[in-house]
């Protein structure tokens, strides 16, 4: 507790013997200091870590036991119930799992538990990644990672839940095996390669399993450390407020602060998942009997990260062409395909779309507010929709259930609903983007409305403001908005027109950078004390405009503006 | 003034001051700020966003002491006793886990529940006791810090790129790479074949396709089994109109593979419901009402969109659903499509009578059963 505390020689000799062969002191005494920034959404990625090393200590205590085979066994175990059915390997250590192992049942509920959070938590923190831009420069590489992590949790999920061969789970694999069939020239020979032959065979069992333990999670793995190394080295963004710059990041060191909080977020985050274990029931395979394709159950949905492509499947129309021999099913190519590929190359190409729509190519450690990017939000929460309208189509049945309305009306609506539901966000959003930013505008020029009344000696009554103090102004002032390119076809004064700006493409430039240079101004720099309630839709004091209050055209300034950055 | 938090007394305002106090915090704004260390004169400009401009004398890594003691020492003594305690309780219930493990038999349905029940709350006792312990020594035993650390660009400075780019191409004439083109594209014609080598490799890991999907197990004289009693029918003895069953082939009502095709379900109609008009893909007939046997029509099980089984029926409208994405089909018209994602009708085995009156096949389904494929036409 004391300044003279000293440290025991046990510790101390172990790191100067440790030192002395590798180094370590120079480098781990600044990695001890080394500040990570706190705001919540920054711990959305920690859930996803934590929930990945969780599933890798259930998952191993899983593979103790499971025998991943399909080899078929006649069952003569402890749930009675099944007692004499023929079952595969796979399927009867599953059970003997649940039902002979002690904690073996807590085990596979906390690692199924744990995949959906992990893949839960990815979601939401790409999502804040994106809203919030920390995804630009110098940052564009581990938003890619990201994306691919996400795309190894989906197949790492799919291959997971398919292994204990029960009746859900090999209704999946068959929709999985029908959907590869479906691929132009190659699918009938992909699907035979996976599965060795016809479906179901003997073989996806022990190939899903040696990828799903070892190639996937590997891979996974890799990829995570890659995310955290470049993590630490360009060092975390931080939210703005006051104090932080783009050239600063302010926050609490690694040891003791974000370790502490870090190792406590781990408990919370295992707690939860134990908790879930207990007292909710997830993937019952013993209630769901073993696969055998003659059977079905209705509402039979997969894990929730898969909805969006059950609800691709379901939400399509029949459409298939047949020609010269071949066929064409668009009705299986388009689900699979499309929706998922629209948002993750969407998302892959979006940092490079913006830095070419707003040709802003400087480096980006202050997060934006949402609102500050009405665009990117925008556009945003009309992927949310899209996804959230197939993502909830997945579930139709149990919709159409639970509403009281006929099947093929919510199937329908949501045939409507994927492109008008999209389309209405991004406007909705853009304008409430719009509004937040004129809202701050009026912060800025009239201060807070303090709800005090005074009347005046003329007897007009006015509500008192109160300027923002100065952490709120630095919040307030944040904004950043992208420079007006040249418009497309105008000229310099030497009479040479800008050669960006020609041209389709230079044209869909123009509008593009227009859009997101859109913005609203704060027209006064005065500390707005206290003056009068009079601003009507009249006296209109922010202005919505593409045409004042932008940042100078960066790539002069600095070290990071030369070259190589195209 | 619901979008905002009420943190405190509002600071001496420069004008106006008689105004008394009223809510200062915006919403998306910091709180107070906590004890801050590290942070040179220039921390301050907020707008400083190009990487060349503006000083933050920051030293390169704080190197700032610590604080040694809380910032409230009374209550740190609180705080103490609150995470040892929760600690101990960590601890408890830690033992408790492993007590249950070793108490609690399994082998039924209700041991395993009652083991599930007290292995999973004392395990997230320990965890949740654990995590608070933390949480409340971090916030409330250790001093409150900030720190800032400045930031470096991430570009090289032109020396080390010119230095990198020298030894580079320093090295590259050493090697010989670039005057040697010979020595070059050997090299890469070498490799070639080690790089496809991993595709052959996996030639084996499956059978060609060939026809097999073409056909079913189905031939001519085959009985069709009751799947779940396996015993053969006669159309007499389904004779309830309105009833659906599943059918399996005989001498394959165990096997996975073939009945993943061969699956078939058998519906029985009243006299006149049924009313199957004569299909043809080219010259073959795919569906006719010739198939049927005493207004009984057997269709394949396996849905044409992605092969579910297509298990649910209704009765008054005669509709066969696929629970997987609800493809709909009208069993009575020759189970075409009439709502949902599958392309085209499930294919119909043409039923037969064999001399001892059981239902047979007369055939095999005369079109590939299940989900579309490139090669299927």
């Amino acid at each position: 507790m004391s300044d003279n505390f000293t440290v025991p020689k046990a510790l101390s000799g172990t790191g100067g013997w440790l030192d002395d062969r590798f180094h370590g002191a120079r480098g781990l005494r600044v990695f001890m200091r080394k500040v990570f920034p706190d705001h919540w959404s920054f711990m959305l990625g920690e859930i996803a870590l934590w929930s990945f090393v969780i599933l890798l200590l259930t998952g191993t205590f899983l593979a103790l036991f499971f025998v991943p085979s399909s080899a078929a066994v006649v069952y003569h175990g402890s749930y009675v119930k099944l007692d004499g059915l023929t079952v595969s390997q796979a399927y009867q250590s599953t059970l003997n799992i649940t039902f002979d192992v002690r904690a073996g049942l807590l085990m596979r509920e906390i690692h199924h538990w744990a995949a959906d959070l992990f893949m839960a938590s990815l979601t939401i923190h790409m999502l804040r990644v994106f809203f919030t831009g920390a995804y630009r420069k110098p940052r564009e590489v581990n938003w890619l990672i990201g994306i691919v992590l996400f795309t190894m949790g989906l197949l790492e999920g799919l291959f997971g839940y398919s292994l204990p061969d029960d009746q859900l789970s090999g209704a999946g694999l068959r929709i999985f095996e029908g959907v590869l069939q479906g691929i132009p020239i190659v699918g009938t020979y992909g699907a035979f390669f996976l599965f060795g032959g016809s479906f179901p065979g003997d073989s996806i069992i022990p190939r899903l399993y040696i990828l799903h333990v070892f190639l996937i999670p590997g891979l996974i793995l890799a990829l995570i450390t890659a995310h955290l190394f470049i993590m630490v080295h360009q060092k975390h963004t931080q939210m703005p407020a006051k104090g932080n710059t783009e050239k600063n990041v302010v926050g609490q060191p690694f040891f003791p602060y974000f370790m502490a909080k870090g190792g406590a977020w781990f408990f919370f985050i295992f707690a939860a998942l134990v908790l879930l274990s207990t007292f909710a029931q997830i993937n019952p395979i013993w209630l769901y009997g073993p696969y055998n394709p003659v059977q079905i159950s209705s509402a039979s949905q997969p894990d929730f990260y898969m909805g969006i492509l059950e609800g691709s499947l379901r939400v399509m129309p029949a459409w298939e062409w047949s020609f010269l021999g071949h066929t064409i099913s668009f009705s299986v190519l388009i689900p699979a395909a499309v929706p998922f590929g629209l948002i993750l190359t969407g998302a892959a190409f979006w940092p490079f779309f913006e830095q070419w729509a707003t040709g802003d190519r400087s480096w980006h450690n202050v997060n934006d507010r949402p609102r500050n990017a009405p665009i990117r939000t925008a556009t945003g929460i009309a992927a949310v929709v899209f996804y959230g309208v197939l993502w909830a189509e997945g579930a139709n049945d149990v919709l159409a259930d639970f509403l009281q309305i006929p099947l093929y009306t919510v199937t329908w609506i949501a045939r409507v609903l994927v492109f008008v539901g999209p389309a209405v966000a991004f406007i909705v959003t853009r304008r409430i983007c719009i509004g937040l930013q004129r809202k701050d505008a009026e912060l800025l020029e009239h201060g807070l409305e303090t709800g005090i009344i005074r009347q005046l000696p003329n007897g007009e009554f006015i509500e008192v403001h109160r300027p923002v103090n100065e952490d709120e102004r630095a919040v307030l002032e944040a904004k950043r908005v992208p420079a007006l390119l040249p418009a497309s076809g105008s000229e310099d004064e030497n009479g040479v027109p800008a050669p960006a700006s020609l041209g389709a493409l230079g044209r869909a430039r123009t509008i593009a950078n227009r859009a997101f240079a859109e913005t609203v101004v704060a027209e006064t720099n005065g500390h707005g004390n206290g003056h009068g309630n009079g601003h009507g839709p009249a006296d209109e004091h922010a202005a919505v405009g593409a045409d004042s209050g932008h940042a100078e055209l960066p790539g002069g300034g600095g070290s990071d503006g030369e070259s190589t950055d195209s | 003034m619901s979008d905002m938090e009420e943190t405190g007394r509002t600071p001496e305002l420069p004008e106006g001051s008689e105004v008394p106090a009223a809510p200062h915090r915006v919403i998306g704004t910091p709180p107070p700020s906590p004890r801050l260390l590290g942070r040179g004169d220039g921390g301050g400009e907020a707008a400083d966003q190009a990487p060349g401009g503006g000083g933050v004398a920051v030293a390169e890594h704080a190197v700032e002491k610590l604080p040694t003691e809380p910032d409230y020492p009374e209550h740190a003594k609180n705080a103490e006793k609150i995470v040892v305690a929760l600690f101990l309780l960590a601890f408890v219930a830690g033992c408790g886990f492993i007590a249950a493990y070793i108490g609690l038999g399994v082998h039924t349905v209700d041991k395993v529940f009652r083991s599930n029940l007290a292995l999973g709350l004392s395990l997230s006792v320990t965890l949740l006791a654990l995590g608070t312990g933390a949480l409340i020594w971090v916030r409330h035993l250790m001093p409150d810090v900030e720190l800032a650390e400045e930031r470096h660009a991430m570009r090289s400075t032109d020396a080390e790129r010119a230095d990198f780019q020298e030894y580079f191409k320093e090295a590259s004439g050493a090697s010989q790479f670039v005057k040697r083109p010979m020595v070059r594209r050997s090299l890469m014609l070498a490799t070639l074949p080690l790089a496809v080598a991993p595709l052959v490799l996996l030639r084996d890991l499956g059978p060609l396709p060939g026809t097999s999907l073409r056909h079913t197990v189905w031939s001519p004289g085959r009985r069709l089994l009751v799947y779940g009693t396996n015993q053969p029918i006669t159309a007499a003895e389904f004779s309830a109109p309105g009833g659906m069953i599943t059918i399996v082939p005989d001498g394959y009502s165990d096997d996975l593979d073939a009945l993943a095709k061969a699956a078939v379900i058998l519906i029985k109609f009243r006299p006149g419901e049924l009313d199957i008009p004569t299909r043809t893909q080219g010259s073959t007939v795919v569906g006719t009402m010739n198939w049927a046997v005493d207004n009984i029509v057997a269709y394949s099980k396996i849905c044409t969109h992605v092969g579910c089984p297509v298990a649910l029926y209704e009765q008054t409208t005669h509709h066969i659903l696929c629970p997987c994405h609800q493809s709909t089909f009208d069993a009575s018209t020759g189970a075409t499509v009439i709502f949902g994602p599958a392309p085209r009708p499930l294919p119909q085995l043409p039923l037969a009578v064999d001399g001892s009156g059981y239902l047979v096949a007369q055939s095999d389904f005369t079109q590939p059963v299940g989900p579309s494929f490139w090669e299927r036409g």
